[in-house]
Parts: C-alpha cells; structure tokens; sequence
C-alpha cells in the first residue's frame, strides 16, 4: 500500500459534503488558509446551498432588520429590511476574514446558531498565532479544516449523498463509548465537539447510503471533527511517531465497501485515536509536541478592538450617516433638519402640518471617546544570574500587579527571557486566572539575552500602540546580560546589542521601569535605565510586597503620560 | 425548535439547583455561571424558562405589565386586558448597544411624525422574567454596571435623547462567562446572588449519556420534549410550591448567627453576603418543601452565595470553593 500523501482538501470536500447533507446540524465550516483549494470549495458549496457574503462591518439592522435609513427618508415612509441572518435562512452565511470579525457580530450570529436554522461558512485568514475567529463561534460550528497547506483546486466537486441523515440509525453505545474515549485522549472536552463527531459518523454512513455507521465512518468523523480540535497528543505506546505521519488509513467517503477489515479486533478508540492522530494538522502537532497547549481559541472577543464608533464617552455629533457601526444622532439630526422645514415643504408643495421632511445632509451621527486602554508589558529575567533568588520574589510581584490590573481592567502581558530566547509567555490579557498560571510555570535558568528580551518586550508594546493602547514596559532583570542578539554568548557584544534594543524602545516613548533584581545591584542596571530613559529601582532586599509598592509608585507618572 | 427540556440536562446539579432557586426567589439577584464552553450553561438557562408557568399581563404591553401594578404604566398597559404569556427570556447578545438595552427614542415614529416617543428596549421585555447574557465578562463595562444597577433597583430610568422615562424592569439577571477569557471586577461580581462553576463532564458514562440524549433531541424535538415533559412538570409544581411557601419562611436566630459567623471566616466582605446567604437558604429550604430553614440548608447553599465574594488573595493557591468547604468544616463540624 503507498498511498500518495493525503491533500487536506479531501478531508474538507468530505467535511463539506457532510455539511451540505445536514446544515442545520453541522452548523457550518471554519475553512483556514487562504488557497486556491479553498476557493474551489466554497465554489463548489455555492452550487450545492445559497450562500450569503456577510461584509464584515456589517451593523445590527442589516444582521437582523430594521429600518432602512436612507430608503425611509427618500420614501418618506418607514421602510424595513430583512436581516441578513434571515435572509440565509436554508442557505449559509459566509464571512470572510473572520479572524477579525466583531465581538458583536458574533454574538448575534452565536444565538442565531443557537436558535437554528442558520448555518455559517468561516473563512480565516489569521496569519499571527494570537488571531482566530471568534471562539464562541467556531466551537459551535462542526468542522475546522485547514487548507493552507492543499496543493490541489481542481476537481473539486460535491458529490451528491446517498442517502439521508435520518435514515441512519441512533450509534450504538461501544461506538458512542469509542468517541468518548478519543475525544478524551486528545483532549477534547468541549461535548459540542463530541456531539458534532457523533453526527458526523451517521453522515458519513448516510453519504454512502448504509443506515449504521460503520468503523471507517466513526473514523472519519473522529478525523474530521475532534482531530483539529486536539489540545494533546494522545498517550503514546510505542516510540513517538514523527510528525510526517502516513496518511489516514484511507478515505472512507467513496468506498462503499469494507468497513471491517483492520487487522483482527484492536480495541476500537485505539483505531480511532490513530486515525486522529494522522489527522492533525502539522501546525498543531509541532505546538502540541512541545507540551504547549495551543491557545488560539481562548482568545474570544477580547482582543478585538472596537471602533471609538459605538462606545466610550458620548462627544459631539457630526455630519454623516450611520453606518459602518456608526450611530445615528437622532436628536441633532433633527435639530438640523427643522431650521428647513418651511422651505422644504414649499418646495415639496406640501401642506404645513406634513412630517418633517429630512435629507440625507441632515444626518448626524454620534461620536465617542474611547479611553485608550493601558497596557503594562513585564519582561521578566529568568536566567540562572537572576532566578536564583529573586525570581520566586519577581514572580509574586507581576502577580499583584495582575491583581491591581484587573481591578483597574488594564491589560498585562508577560514576556520572559533565558537561555538563547525571549518569549511572549502570555499576549495582552485582563485574565488573572491564565497569568497566574503562566508565570507559576516559567522555568528559571541559563543565560541573560537582555536584547532578545527587550526587543520581544518592544514588539509586544508596538503591537498594542497599533491597536490604539498606551504601553509601559516593567523589566525586571539583573541586567547583566551575557547573550547577544543573535543568541551568541559573549558579554560585550551582549551588552552591546542589549543597549541597542534599549534605545530602540526610548525612541518610541515607551514608558518603561526597570527593577534589579540582582542580590548586589551593579551599575548595569542603572545603565539599562538611562538607555531606556526611563526609571530605576534597585531593590537590593525587598519582598513581593514591596516591590509592588515601588511599581504602584512609578506607575500614576506612567499613567499620566 | 422546541428547546432542550430542563429535565433531561445530565449532571450540572450546581447550576440547576442554582436556577432553580433564583426562580423561587427573584430577590436573591441573579446568577453567574463560571464555567467552559460547551458545558450546557446557557441550554439550561434558556429551559429553565420555558420550564416556568406563564404569567398574565396586560395585551400588547411592552413592559409585561401585571395586574398588581397595571397602573403605574402609560398607554395600553395600564387599560389593557389581562392574557397569559410565557415568562419573558431574553437572550442578550454580547454586541448589543446602550440603546437596545435600556430603550431609545422610537426612530420610526420620530422620522415619521417628528414625534418624541419611547421605544423599549431589553430591559423591559425582561420585565418579570430572566435577562441571560453569555459571556457576560466580555461585555462592556458600562453596559454590566447599567444591568446591575436595574437588576438592584428593579426599574429603569432613561434620561437621555430628551427622553424622561421609567418604567419597573425587574428579572433575573443570568450571566456566564469563562474567567480564562477575562474577568469581571469584583464589584460587578459582588451583584450576583449566586455563583456557580461548572465544568465539563470528565466521566465517559455521562459524556454518552449527554450525547444520547442530544441525538435523541435532534432526531425528534417534539417527542422528545414529549417524554420530559412529565419531569418537567415535577420540577414547575417544586417551584410553584416554593413560591408559594417562600413568605412562611423565617430563618430562625440560630440559622441568622450560622450565617454571620460562616461569612466572618471566610472574609466575605459586605453585609450583601450575608443576607444572600440568609435568602438563599431560605429559598431551598422553599424548594425542598422543609418546614424551616437549617443549618443543613445553609452549609449545602453556602459556596454558591459565597464563592465569589472571597476577597482575592493572588499568593493564595487555594480556590473559593475550598476555603468556604474548609471554613464549614471547621464551624460546623
């Protein structure tokens, strides 16, 4: 048996003839990676089901009806419109860039989801780790399929079921007790997802006509459904196998046939946890292979930035008209409006006790303030100069200034830096509970790369200034810094390339701290202060606490600019 | 589709005995829902209403106006007949503006005749009802602090647009939330009567049970709401009977100097605590059709009203649920 490399896009036209069979079932597809192959099958569901594009600055009224404003006003009458979510009724919704979809958005189409009848075709795009669609929405969607890596678009087609979901019988209990099982050993807990898969095994029986599923088909819906949704690997046997695994077994869609013949009894979830584990994407086999739980989905609507368009603090109105999440300003609009009545309705050759007549020009819409969020990056030295004592010490001081953070809704993030690496351990995030949990577990030890940490701490920063925050950097490190950029050893170049990356921050006006955390402060933390411009605590012997009121201390300067 | 019968939901006790409560008595102030995605929160939340007894109120009344307090409405709630209609649930989207939230100047009306008329929002349409938000740690902050300070008063005023309108909006406020994904302040979670966590079932048997259940409900919605329906009615006659018992009940001095000391060890700060411990326990010993309120009631409600009160200790490892486990032990024996 050499079967050629399986192309993801198999899987997703099997996915896709699943969903095409039962939409208000399966709920949907969240299809990753913009490709031709990707292409070529929403092409292909556009032939099998209506689909409707939903823009992505769509507003409420066009999502569930309403009035429409500017058909109103011309008719001189209410005009209503149907919602799109409506609209798509017996069809599916298809949003593109979906990774940068509204949290409101979402929402609605979330409960739209819930109440059925609606059916909704993803499209992500995300290119960074931290991007994803809306959580709330794919884990009520049945199949998340990632065609980045498809190197085929053509041929894809749609083939027709042979049979009905309904006619499929109920699983048995040993199969439902399999897809349990394999749910478990991947780590799936979500029972949306072990629901969906349970479907699935039925549809997939259904699409070539046999009223039970069968092992193939419990296969297929393992792979089809729980395999992407893998928080671990399953417990291994035998030696770990590499990630270029063999293909999935087979493709249990067009065979009609055997659906019995594994070699003699291996215990059922085993069959289906290899075909799982042949079913990770590669992405998310490295992520899980190196003991990270992959965090895409956590990220919900949070990280979204709204527009200043529909909230913060009411400011003055201005011309022009309320869409694209702008609001109209009904009582200016109106003000406008008047001084034009009796001109107007001679115009019209109306009457004087006919409505008021506006125009498109009279329109306001609202504006709003929006108070730039804050913020506050710790870079944290974990290499063996610091950690010996101080880390533990470091450690509790971040975690009160997470306390502190969440009581004033300021966003915390955590970059930690040893060895021949910085990572960002935790992006921006208000969450206590996931913070803390990050930090409990960074490790302590080898060199000090002071410029790989600084640097990571600066993009971090940049990336919340693009999104319209203010940043603050707190570093926390001994600043005797022993690694280059390039993740060298060697203590002037180290130094070098660690005054660099500090400068690089000064000259963005970052607001930054630097806390020693050395046993005997030298003058290299000093230095690194100056190099920043920004400020200096040497905390020769200080607790958790104390430390935290040094930080409290700097911090209402650090606000107020 | 027919929604998903409160009965057949497995497991989650906690949060059903939770809802349940909150029905008895709408005082205790709502409940929070900490837990992950997929564990049943909001189908629980969303059968719990249709679970409940119709109510009567004015026809055609945007705010449900009843017959006690028909009066205090403008218009056709305060002369209109009385009809029966299904406890008001409304689900709120995460997205949803100030506007459609607490009301706004009828749009429709005022384009047309120029007229300065109200338009009701959310509140009022869960007027007598339950307002549930998922993911409510994910809403706008000033949204949550307007929801709760209306679920405290159990009126909305709107001051806004040349607007001056009030009208009663009292519900029960349910809100879920994953705190992995953002948490709410600790004033806003103070609020909530209730709080309870739920998880995702670890246990194979009753992953399959669930999975059963939800294929049979996919199958056939009717039928199967058909065979719950006789749980169904159990659980709304235990309600009802609570309601009804719920003004006999006076938790005695012994049951008042239980509570009072629990929450003095557990650092439970505020009175609010207290006294929603008190009527929680009230409201079970209600629902359980007991003669009076025990100690028993109180030691079995007491995570639930406590657990997010705890003043937070980020050194302290130990959850909410332990330390008020704990502190029980200690008091109580």
């Amino acid at each position: 048996m050499t079967p050629a490399p399986a192309d993801p896009l198999d899987d997703a036209v099997l996915a896709a003839r699943l969903f095409v069979l039962a939409p208000s079932t399966f709920k949907g597809m969240v299809l990753r990676g913009s490709s031709p192959a990707r292409e070529a099958l929403v092409a292909a569901l556009g032939e099998a089901l209506p689909l409707r594009r939903l823009p992505g600055d769509v507003d409420d009224e066009r999502l569930l009806g309403g009035i429409d404003l500017a058909a109103s006003l011309s008719a001189g009458r209410p005009v209503r419109q149907t919602g799109l979510i409506e609209e798509a009724r017996g069809g599916a919704l298809i949003a593109g860039m979906a990774e940068r979809m509204d949290a409101g958005v979402a929402g609605r189409l979330a409960q739209a989801l819930d109440e059925g009848g609606t059916a909704l075709l993803l499209l992500d795009d995300a290119a960074e780790p931290e991007e994803a669609p809306p959580a709330s929405l794919t884990e009520r969607l049945a199949f998340l399929c990632d065609l980045s890596a498809s190197r085929r678009w053509q041929g894809v087609e749609l083939a027709p079921a042979a049979g009905r979901l309904a006619d499929v019988a109920p699983l048995a209990e040993n199969d439902l007790r399999a897809l349990a099982a394999t749910a478990e050993a991947l780590g799936v807990e979500n029972l949306r997802a072990l629901i969906f898969a349970g479907e699935a095994a039925r549809g997939l029986a259904a699409l070539s006509g046999r009223a039970e599923a069968g092992k193939a088909d419990l296969a297929g819906a393992v792979r089809l459904v729980l395999a992407a949704r893998a928080t671990r690997l399953p417990p291994q046997e035998t030696e770990t196998p590499p990630p270029e695994e063999p293909p999935p077994p087979d493709s249990p869609a067009d065979d009609t046939s055997d659906s019995d013949r594994q070699q003699p009894e291996p215990d059922l979830s085993e069959i289906l946890v290899e075909a799982a584990k042949a079913a990770i994407p590669a992405g998310l086999l490295e992520q899980l292979a190196a003991g990270k739980a992959p965090r895409r989905a956590s990220s919900s609507g949070t990280g979204q930035k709204r527009k200043a368009a529909t909230r913060g603090k009411p400011l003055g109105a201005r011309p022009g008209m309320p869409r694209g999440g702008h609001k109209l300003a009904l009582i200016a609009s109106l003000r406008a409006a008047v001084p034009w009545q009796a001109v107007r309705r001679r115009e019209n050759g109306m009457d004087a006790d006919a409505p008021i007549i506006m125009r498109k020009e009279d329109l306001r819409i609202r504006r709003f303030e929006e108070r730039a969020a804050r913020v506050t990056i710790f870079a944290v030295d974990a290499s063996g100069s610091a950690a010996a004592a101080r880390l533990a010490e470091a450690k509790g001081a971040v975690e009160l200034m997470l306390a502190q953070a969440y009581v004033t809704r300021s966003e915390v993030a955590l970059v930690a830096f040893r060895g021949t690496s910085a990572e960002l351990l935790l992006p921006p995030t208000r969450s206590l509970t996931r913070a803390r949990r990050t930090l409990a577990e960074l490790p302590g030890g080898g060199g000090t790369p002071l410029a790989l940490g600084l640097n990571a701490a600066r993009d971090v920063a940049e990336a919340a200034i693009a999104r319209g925050r203010s940043a603050a950097l707190v570093i926390l490190t001994d600043g005797r810094a022993n690694i280059a950029a390039d993740g060298s050893p060697g203590r002037p170049q180290a130094a070098k390339d660690a005054e660099t990356a500090a400068k690089a921050i000064a000259s963005r006006q970052i607001d930054s701290l630097v806390v020693d955390i050395s046993a005997r402060p030298g003058p290299e933390g000093a230095a690194l202060a100056a190099a920043l411009g920004g400020r200096f605590l040497a905390l020769p012997r200080a607790d958790a606490r104390m430390l935290k009121q040094a930080i409290d201390a700097v911090q209402p300067s650090a606000r107020a600019a | 589709m027919a929604r998903f019968p409160f009965s057949a939901i497995v497991g989650q006790d906690e949060m059903k005995q939770a809802l349940l409560i909150a029905a008895v008595d709408p005082s205790i102030g709502g409940v929070m829902v900490f837990g992950d995605r997929g564990t049943g929160k909001s189908t629980a939340a969303r059968a719990l209403a249709s679970l409940l007894p119709p109510i009567m109120a004015a026809e055609g009344c945007p705010y449900g106006a009843s017959r006690e307090d028909q009066a205090r409405y403008p218009g056709v709630c305060g002369t209109g007949k009385m009809v029966k209609r299904p406890v008001p649930f409304v689900d709120m989207p995460l997205g949803a503006t100030e506007d459609r939230v607490i009301g706004s100047l009828d749009l429709e009306r005022a384009l047309r005749s120029g007229e300065k008329a109200f338009e009701p929002g959310l509140l009022a349409k869960a007027h007598r009802g339950f307002l549930y938000i998922d993911e409510i740690n994910l809403l706008e902050d000033h949204l949550v602090d307007l929801l709760l300070d209306v679920a405290a008063s159990g009126e909305n005023v709107v001051e806004r647009e040349g607007l001056s309108v009030r009208h009663p909006a009292k519900f029960v406020l349910i809100g879920s939330g994953n705190p992995e994904e953002g948490e709410l302040r600790p004033q806003l979670l103070d609020r909530f009567g209730l709080s309870v966590e739920v998880r995702t079932p670890k246990d194979i048997d009753t992953r399959i049970a669930i999975m059963k259940l939800v294929a049979e409900n996919e199958a056939d919605p009717e039928g199967f709401a058909g065979r719950w329906a006789g749980e169904d009615e159990a659980i709304l006659k235990r309600v009802a009977k609570g309601k009804a018992k719920l003004p006999k009940l006076t938790p005695g001095e012994d049951v008042l100097r239980d509570a009072a000391e629990l929450c003095l060890a557990v650092g439970a700060d505020g009175l609010r605590g207290e006294l929603t411990l008190m009527r929680a326990a009230r409201a079970l010993a209600a629902l359980e059709g007991a003669k009076k309120v025990t100690r028993k009631h109180l030691i079995e409600i007491a995570p639930s009203a406590l657990r997010h009160r705890l003043r937070r200790d980020v050194l302290d490892e130990t959850g909410s649920t332990t330390r008020i486990t704990r502190a029980i032990a200690e008091l109580f024996g």
